[in-house]
């Protein structure tokens, strides 16, 4: 194969292409720029370029006190913003080991689970009209704008929703919402089976997923990559199954795993996940204890000098978050957060290496980037 | 002077007129259409239910500042628009919209002309417009409508040999190269080719697509991978050329589809004795309402599919349809000795 390309190569002076990709493209996600490197259509290497929407939310928490920065995870992940929200109060309560209310508990999760729906019907949108089949996003879109009216009930917002605080949260449920909330989870299954109906068993689609972009789970495992797009490559790790958090022990669900680690196995792995986030915002509801929605917290939220690191099973993969507090200021010292769209980007040029350009796009999506995440 | 020069002016100005109208609300029915299919509403601004939107969407075009590359290759980058357009124009010389109507007593034939090798005619014409695409993507000097204009020509080509094969099957069945005797010999045999030929129908749908670039085989122009295809470079009217050479073909296969397939200007169930006033429509009504049907179904299937990749389709192209197409032309023709 190579000796052939070779001789090919010297045979009629051809020249690899290097065109870029982004950062202003279509389907790049946002401001991701590719640098392409080409033999034909054919990708021989390329260059992920980061850092066009970088806005230091790191170092603003060193300036911002403890409940500022709840504001400032809104905005990393914006399109799941309440899973980045979770990660970082419960980091905060760990290192504080403050007791959250059972029923803050339980409303967390419910938010979590709609949070990680709505993210991945984002997904499944873009991704879907990255390889041709617009109509699929539109209707993706239209489902998750019921998360986002549930979401803006709740909080206000309806995408960043800064709806968690350090020690519980903001309010209590408005009356009424939790009919809202089981109306979407009997409505949304429906919703799945009709995508499905479009994509499944498309030959179209099965031939642009299958055997496109496939990773093993050891070198899934190598790379760093969390999430949906390593359960795919037939890796069981789900933090919400390994190191339950919020209320995640109490639930029964499934974590679904793939076979072949392929593209299509990472989109059947996302929506199983969907129907799964249904079960478990279901059975919350169905067992939402009374109490009340904020612990004791004190008046000055400054954690004792210490470190600590916890992370959530964000709709992307593990998202972690490391505070060092120094004892003294009412800030962090310092606040890292590992997040796990930039670690499973880091997966991108092993998966495109010698696919085609169309599979760029197809992979770009597969791998679910959020680039605010990515920068932060 | 008037049958020679008069009336075949008339004819040009009445289908040119026909089919660039024809070709702004073809635009307007696509989004239309596949707003309706994505739960959206379309164009609803200009007009009531947005029906004077082309006319906003030419004016827009036409008072648009004329932007070319300073690297493109002036006159290559000028032809290229044109080389599309214009094949995919004069196509319609040899379609028969009809047979002939009494008119001013006189009698006109519903064509502009009608070629004894009429389906060769629209074969090389269509070809023609392939050199636009290449000249329009090389001209550009760019590296994406480089890359889109050979994908474009790749799957032109191969789908052209495919869809010819089908076109040869058919003139083996009707024995003749000329439309206006195609539609007729459909008459004589009191059924349309389409029932006769499905197989090299399907081939030839499919094949329509491909070569309109239209979904699911628009590789040369898919936003999500080459931005904008081998017009990435161009704006204004030039961009607005490409654009009515893209639906013009819609329309021409669309039309040829009819005429070789669906009995042309004929009334359907013809031999349905109480269905027989059907026959009182004119012919070029049906041509139209079928032609109308074609093109619905073009949408309809872009609303539906996603799109196929470039070695896929090639895959598709030489080890499916051409194939199939070959073997349909060999048993058409020894049943046509046979029989």
């Amino acid at each position: 194969m190579t000796t052939n390309r070779d001789t090919a190569t010297s045979a009629f002076d051809t020249d690899e292409l290097v065109i870029n990709m982004g950062p202003q493209h279509p389907s790049t996600h946002g401001v991701l720029r590719l640098v392409l490197r080409l033999d034909g259509e054919r990708v021989i290497d390329m260059d992920v370029v980061i850092g066009y929407l970088h806005r230091g939310v790191e170092k603003l928490t060193e300036q911002r006190d403890y409940t500022q920065i709840v504001l400032l995870t809104d905005r990393m992940d914006y399109v799941a913003a309440a899973s980045n929200n979770l990660g970082y109060v419960e980091t905060v309560e760990k290192l504080m080991s403050l007791e959250v209310p059972k029923r803050a508990q339980y409303i967390r999760t419910v938010l979590a689970e709609l949070q990680r729906i709505a993210s991945h019907l984002v997904w499944l949108g873009t991704h879907a009209m990255d390889i041709g089949a617009v109509t699929v996003f539109l209707y993706c879109l239209r489902e998750r704008e019921l998360v986002l009216d549930l979401f803006e009930e709740y909080c206000g917002a309806r995408l960043t929703y800064n709806a968690m605080r350090v020690g519980g949260l903001p309010m209590d449920l408005s009356t009424g919402w939790e009919a809202k909330v089981r109306a979407f989870c009997d409505l949304l299954p429906g919703k799945i089976d009709d995508y499905e109906t479009l994509l499944t068993n498309n030959r179209i689609w099965l031939e642009r997923t299958k055997d496109v972009g496939v990773i093993s789970g050891a070198d899934a495992t190598a790379i760093g990559l969390t999430g949906p797009a390593l359960r795919a490559s037939g890796v069981r790790r789900d933090v919400r199954k390994d190191e339950p958090y919020a209320a995640y022990k109490d639930f029964d669900f499934e974590v679904p795993l793939g076979t072949r680690g392929d593209t299509y196995d990472r989109y059947t792995v996302r929506l199983i996940e969907m129907r799964q986030s249904v079960r478990i915002v279901q059975q919350a509801l169905d067992g939402m204890p009374d109490g009340p929605v904020m612990g004791k917290v004190p008046r000055l939220i400054k954690p004792p000098a210490g470190e600590t690191y916890h992370a959530i099973e964000s709709p992307k993969g593990e998202l972690g978050y490391f505070i060092v507090s120094d004892g003294q200021s009412l800030s962090p010292y310092r606040l890292r957060v590992r997040p796990p769209s930039l670690c499973n980007l880091q997966a991108l040029p092993q998966l495109a290496r010698g696919h085609l350009v169309a599979d760029v796009v197809a992979l770009i999506g597969t791998i679910d980037i959020v680039l605010g995440e990515v920068d932060r | 002077m008037i049958d020679m020069v008069v009336i075949p002016v008339f004819k040009m100005l009445v289908v040119i007129t026909a089919v660039l109208s024809a070709v702004a609300y073809m635009v307007l029915l696509e989004r239309k259409v596949q707003a309706w299919v994505q739960v959206r509403l379309g164009p609803m601004r200009v007009g009531p239910h947005g029906v004077l939107q082309p006319i906003a969407d030419v004016l827009k075009l036409i008072t648009k500042e004329d932007v070319r590359p300073a690297s493109a290759d002036r006159f290559l980058f000028t032809l290229a628009p044109i080389l599309v357009v214009v094949p995919a124009l004069i196509v319609f010389a040899v379609v028969p919209f009809g047979t002939s109507t009494t008119m001013f007593g006189k009698e006109i034939s519903l064509y502009i002309t009608d070629l004894d090798i009429g389906l060769l005619y629209i074969v090389s014409v269509a070809s023609i417009g392939l050199y636009g695409l290449i000249l329009g993507g090389w001209a550009s000097n760019s590296k994406y409508p480089l890359l889109s204009s050979l994908r474009a020509s790749a799957q032109i080509v191969s789908y052209e040999v495919a869809v010819t094969m089908t076109l040869v099957s058919l003139i083996v069945t009707a024995g003749s190269l000329s439309l206006v005797e195609i539609v007729k010999a459909q008459e004589a045999h009191g059924v349309w080719y389409v029932f006769i030929q499905p197989v090299a129908f399907v081939i030839f749908v499919i094949g329509a697509l491909a070569e309109t670039n239209r979904a699911p085989f628009d590789l040369p122009e898919a936003e999500q991978e080459l931005v904008g295809g081998f017009h990435t470079e161009y704006s204004g009217m030039r961009f607005a050329l490409f654009f009515l050479a893209e639906y013009t073909n819609m329309i021409v296969v669309s039309a040829v589809g009819v005429t070789m397939f669906l009995g042309g200007w004929l009334a359907p169930f013809s031999s349905v004795s109480w269905l027989a006033w059907l026959g009182l429509v004119p012919g070029w009504v049906w041509f139209s309402l079928k032609t109308f049907l074609l093109l619905s179904l073009f949408l309809w299937i872009r609303a539906t599919l996603p799109r196929y990749r470039y070695d896929q389709l090639m895959r598709l192209g030489w080890k499916v349809l051409i194939p199939l197409a070959l073997v349909n032309l060999a048993v058409s023709a020894v049943l046509k000795v046979l029989l």
